[in-house]
């Protein structure tokens, strides 16, 4: 029992922070069909840069904030400078771009911080907590309810605000939402930022737990990204079932079968849903006009 | 006489092939020219996949994987000639191709570039974790073609890099004319017609769902066969060959060049390939240019360097 517990705590840390990633993919997809396959690169941002910051002195907390923001205002430069440019082109060549820009990005890293793995004090202390015999961090706590939060927020922005809905949208029918007056360029810069803002804290939330080094967003990119077609590309709701359930589904085939095919179980599963329901968990199903 | 734009292509790289060496200035090009061949392989299957047929895989380097690893186990466990091992890994991989290929291929776009991935990373991950069978990520030894020998007993003694040069060389043409003779063939039009538009494809009678397996297989072939070379060449194999990032440089390697045409493909690939082998000189850098450079060509060459460097060219004539 305290086995599976611990088998669950574990699943759902790490299932949080593939969720924050989903999450990050999908506010970009709604806005552009854009899949940014940079988005494991904002992650490493966020946990570099606030690594960064705390080493060259700043109090913690200041650090991470000034991380977020940075990472934001680079997503709306890739935006501005790689996806614009690019309007319209096929899926494969997107692909390559948001790739060439994390290859960019983990280059850039590379070049200013080396090669080093880092990591910075946790929030509250390590001090695990026990529940039932199983234990958890407290940063844990923090990275599940940094999901939650961040999950409840993006949910009434898309609904209850104009400009969610403006999102909404533009990425329904781009020429339709500009003939009402939506600013489309504008909606693009808000969703890059703001994927971006969030793929950093969660790079900011982990790293005290996983540690961080340049190289360490193409995995969670992969893994986000599969979380986030696994729950239905698009959905913030699918996108944190999706980064749930495959942090869940790697926990307990790491805990109960073996921890080198972890991440098979995953891409099992994921082949299998995608066989049954083509699209996704939570996918709407579109028909195509000829 | 007007040449057909296949035959054009076939002289092209025959001529590339051939007349390349007078230019080397040592025998280190001939093994670049000889990964560059070996590359353009597995590149061309991409070619048949997202070229004609608008199918994205992002883990075909499973594929190569397998046709790698064939050539190294199968010589030890089953006693088989290396040559044979390849033959076995093409097949090993056409028929995972079809298996994987039916269930998938329903899916589109990125949903079809998660389920590729997903089956691309499997197959490393085997060949990472079984360490009895593979070594892991150290690797494993890859028994001689053997070849080389028998030219020479034939009177034709050729260097290491030569004959791995001339040897690839061949068989990238070989696979160029396949592919050539596909994109003519009633099923390459079946393909670029559900490329198009694959409804109006199934309206004229085209069985959407078989034609895009064939080609799925077909490139798988390729795959393999590239990752069979690649693994006799080097004698030696490391589970990189079935790496995420490896099925990402033949898609770029393919898009770059300009994935419709087969030589297009091939310039991709050179171009893509030595890359790396000229920003080694850049040392650090390498890793910031090469992104810089795949994003660019993408946003302002979209139809990739060949069709663009063309099309420029042509306008400077008018």
């Amino acid at each position: 029992m305290s086995e599976l517990l611990q088998f669950l705590f574990s699943g759902v840390t790490v299932g949080a922070v593939y969720a924050l990633v989903a999450l990050g993919f999908t506010i970009i997809y709604n806005a552009s069909d854009v899949v940014n396959f940079a988005q494991g690169e904002f992650v490493m941002l966020g946990g570099m840069l606030t690594f960064a910051g705390s080493a060259a002195g700043l109090p913690l907390l200041l650090a991470a904030v000034i991380a977020i923001l940075a990472t934001a205002a680079m997503g709306v430069l890739m935006n501005k400078f790689a996806i614009e440019p690019a309007r319209g082109a096929p899926v494969v060549s997107l692909i390559i771009i948001t790739i060439g820009a994390s290859i960019f990005i983990r280059g850039g890293t590379q070049l200013i911080f080396g090669k080093q793995i880092h990591t910075y004090p946790s929030i509250s202390g390590d001090t695990p907590i026990r529940i039932m015999g199983a234990t958890i961090l407290p940063q844990s706590l923090w990275v599940i309810l940094g999901a939650v939060l961040v999950f409840i927020g993006l949910w009434l922005f898309f609904t209850r605000t104009l400009l969610g809905r403006a999102v909404l949208a533009t990425s329904n029918n781009r020429l339709a939402a500009q003939l009402v007056g939506i600013n489309t360029n504008f909606v693009m810069t808000l969703s890059f930022a703001l994927s971006a803002g969030i793929g950093a804290l969660a790079g900011v939330l982990i790293s005290p737990i996983t540690m961080t080094s340049y190289d360490v967003g193409l995995a969670l990119a992969l893994k986000g990204f599969a979380a986030a077609m696994l729950g239905g590309m698009g959905n913030p709701k699918g996108a944190l079932v999706g980064g749930l359930l495959l942090g869940l589904m790697e926990a307990l085939t790491a805990g109960y079968l073996s921890s080198q095919y972890k991440d098979a179980a995953a891409f099992i599963i994921i082949l299998a849903v995608l066989f049954f329901m083509p699209q996704g968990l939570f996918g709407r199903k579109s028909t195509e006009r000829v | 006489m007007k040449l057909s734009s296949k035959h054009v292509t076939l002289l092209v790289l025959l001529a590339l092939v051939a007349i390349s060496p007078m230019l080397f200035p040592s025998g280190y090009y001939y093994r670049v020219g000889a990964l560059i061949f070996v590359n353009a392989i597995a590149v061309t299957g991409i070619v048949i996949l997202t070229g004609y047929a608008g199918q994205i895989s992002l883990g075909h380097a499973g594929f190569a994987g397998i046709g790698a690893y064939a050539c190294a186990l199968a010589p030890v466990h089953l006693g088989l000639h290396p040559a044979l091992a390849a033959v076995l890994g093409a097949l090993i991989s056409a028929v995972l191709a079809w298996l994987v290929g039916r269930p998938i291929l329903r899916l589109r776009g990125y949903y079809l570039g998660v389920a590729t991935l997903g089956f691309g990373i499997l197959v490393s991950m085997v060949l990472n974790n079984e360490r009895q069978l593979t070594g892991g990520p150290d690797g494993m030894e890859v028994p001689d073609l053997g070849l080389r020998g028998v030219l020479k007993d034939w009177g034709l003694d050729l260097t290491n890099g030569q004959f791995w040069y001339f040897f690839s060389g061949i068989c990238l043409l070989i696979g160029a004319w396949l592919a050539l003779n596909l994109y003519h063939s009633p099923t390459g039009r079946a393909l670029r017609a559900l490329h198009g538009s694959e409804i109006a494809a199934r309206v004229v009678g085209v069985d959407v769902a078989r034609e895009k397996l064939k080609a799925f297989v077909i490139s798988a072939v390729y795959a393999s066969a590239s990752g069979s070379l690649l693994a006799l060449q080097n004698k030696f194999i490391t589970p990189d060959v079935a790496g995420f990032m490896h099925s990402i440089e033949m898609v770029t390697m393919a898009v770059l060049g300009g994935v419709g045409s087969v030589l297009g493909a091939v310039f991709g690939t050179a171009v893509l390939t030595l890359l790396p082998q000229v920003l080694t000189a850049f040392g650090e850098y390498e890793q910031l240019i090469l992104g810089l450079v795949m994003m660019l060509v993408m946003i302002f060459l979209p139809a990739g360097l060949l069709p663009s460097i063309l099309r420029k060219l042509r306008g400077a004539e008018a």
